[in-house]
């Protein structure tokens, strides 16, 4: 095993590691938008497709190349893009729900209203 | 690699990181998001560096993104919330499609007799890379019900199935220890197409969401696969983690189901179930059906209501409704809280994003545990579209297929209101017997149509 290689496997082991540990704190309800995020993290994979559409010269890597370069940036752009779509709604009814709802203490006012 | 090019991939790692953690809190989420996409603009711009273009390499490289660029983003804010699940499902195929293409193209610069340490990732990229590419297309098309959602099966089906798979491996190591020419991996490209459609056909339109993480965490894979054949760090980091994180949601999302991850990948989930003993069940017990105006009026008089969405608020796009229902009830002092099960919607999360859209707030939402104890002091369990996440025979019936499931307890609550649009068996095709409570009233119709008469019928109760 070549050194390089060797590095490029410790550092897929320790990332399996981080990619466990730092999913597993994430609450039910932000899965959906981690799932999307994830999925825009993927989209890695372009920087992977110029790489070797860059190089290309015949046809046939032409072809491979400009297949790679289209498919990898509709992942990246479409999936940091409807993720951001996602939590743009979580972010924007976080202050109306402290001004428009009513503070804890009414339930029991409410409750007294209609009994 | 010059040092700098490693170090920009090294800091667009930790944003990859920083971004994972942020997205861990709900306040912080979307910063997380976008820390992760400067991560990924810092990897592609340190990538300019290792390019040496070739005229055409230039010319596709700048078509491509082009071409990519508006697909991408157009669809992405085009797509209605409710179909959120059916793009991510699309944006994950093609992303396993360039690592499936981009293993080819560098297996074939690599000529006869690859070295193992390319023929080996090449080999994986190409096989999980297509098989994601394919089963997400499938899925897509499942939830976009272009075809049927229900599973499709076939005498045989798990051998076959069996014997495609045996077949790729075969070809596999095949290629990676004895072929001197890379084409044999069209056949294996090929393979693991079928192979990715006839992997999802089977899986029913309810265990959609947890194909679709396996397939996010397949993809992953084929990333850092995709990485170790280029001698890419930032693909090898960034496909890992994703390959980690999908791998473990994935688990999460057929726990909250309370089954086994490979109930949900073979057990064809849905079909054989949904047999004739359900349906004259149906029709032999009596139900007991109620009028807009009658429920509303339960509705209005109630102190406490406890809204269950399900699956059938998400088709109906009732989002919105659900919440001027709420409003009107809350008006007239009535209490309104929203139940989640985890596997509510189509994804774990995807009714809470239907509801955010709705500016539904957040303090209303709970999850499964925070709430069940409080329907026993509940009037009225008004369950909207939802079945199976309510069906008491996960706790009684040791027969049922769902009996371990976790549930809502809305059994408990005085008063259950059923929307539904017919007494057809939910997603996982058992009958449910809390239909045939007494306590429980039925108003059939679309979730959508079925709210809007409760709103105005409140309104005037």
């Amino acid at each position: 095993m070549s050194e390089n290689l060797l590095n490029e496997f410790t550092v897929f082991v320790l990332a399996i590691f981080i990619g466990f540990e730092v999913i597993s704190k994430v609450p039910t309800i932000l899965h959906t938008p981690l799932m999307s995020g994830t999925n825009a993290i993927h989209g890695i994979i372009l920087v992977g497709a110029i790489l070797i559409a860059a190089t290309a010269r015949d046809p046939l890597q032409i072809a491979l190349g400009l297949v790679a370069v289209i498919l990898a940036t509709i992942n990246v752009v479409g999936g940091f893009v409807v993720t951001d779509r996602m939590l743009e709604m979580f972010k924007g009814r976080q202050k109306p729900t402290e001004k428009e709802k009513t503070p804890p203490p009414a339930p029991p006012q409410k409750e007294k209203t209609s009994g | 690699m010059t040092v700098a090019v490693a170090l920009a991939y090294l800091l667009a790692a930790v944003l990859f990181i920083l971004g994972l953690i942020q997205l861990s809190s709900p306040k912080s989420a979307r910063r997380g998001n976008q820390i992760a996409a400067v991560g990924m603009v810092i990897a592609l711009l340190a990538t300019i560096p290792l390019l040496h273009f070739t005229a055409a390499g230039i010319a596709i490289t700048i078509v491509g993104i082009l071409i990519g660029v508006p697909i991408g983003a157009v669809g992405a804010r085009r797509v209605k919330m409710t179909a959120i699940p059916q793009m991510v499902a699309l944006f994950n195929g093609v992303g396993g499609g360039a690592a499936a293409v981009v293993a080819v193209s560098e297996l074939l610069l690599q000529g006869s007799h690859p070295v193992f340490a390319i023929a080996f990732p090449s080999v994986f990229s190409i096989v999980i890379g297509s098989v994601s590419f394919a089963g997400s297309l499938v899925a897509f098309a499942k939830l976009q019900a272009l075809v049927t959602g229900t599973p499709i099966t076939y005498p045989g089906q798990q051998i076959v199935n069996g014997v495609l798979a045996l077949a790729i491996v075969a070809l596999a190591v095949y290629l990676v220890a004895v072929a001197s020419t890379p084409v044999i991996f069209v056949p294996l490209l090929i393979l693991g197409l079928v192979l990715g459609v006839a992997f999802v056909l089977p899986i029913g339109g309810a265990d959609m969401p947890v194909v679709i993480s396996m397939l996010n965490a397949f993809t992953g894979l084929a990333v850092a696969a995709s990485g170790f054949v280029l001698g890419n760090f930032a693909l090898i980091v960034a496909g890992t983690l994703v390959g980690a994180s999908g791998t473990l949601l994935t688990k999460l999302m057929s726990d909250a189901m309370g089954r086994s991850l490979g109930n949900v990948l073979f057990g064809a989930f849905g079909a054989a179930t949904a047999g004739p003993a359900g349906v004259a069940g149906a029709e032999g017990r009596s139900v007991r059906s109620g009028s807009p105006e009658d429920i509303a009026t339960l509705l209005a008089y109630s102190r406490k209501v406890i809204i269950v969405p399900g699956y059938g608020l998400a088709v109906a796009q009732g989002q919105h409704a659900v919440k001027e229902l709420a409003d009107e009830l809350e008006k007239r002092g009535v209490e309104v809280e929203y139940a989640i099960h985890p596997v509510a919607g189509r994804m774990p999360g995807h009714m809470n994003v239907l509801l955010a859209e709705a500016n539904v707030p957040y303090d209303q939402l709970k999850e499964m545990d925070q709430i069940n104890d409080e329907f026993k002091s509940t009037d009225v369990a008004l369950v909207v579209g939802a079945n199976d996440v309510v069906n008491p025979a996960a706790h009684n019936s040791p027969g049922s297929p769902i009996y371990g499931m976790p549930i809502l307890n809305a059994d408990q609550a005085k008063n259950i209101v059923f929307m539904k649009r017919s007494m057809r068996p939910g997603f996982a095709g058992i009958d449910n017997e809390l239909l045939y409570d007494p306590k429980t009233v039925m108003l059939f119709g679309d979730a959508k149509d079925s709210l809007t008469k409760l709103v105005a019928a409140v309104k005037a109760a």
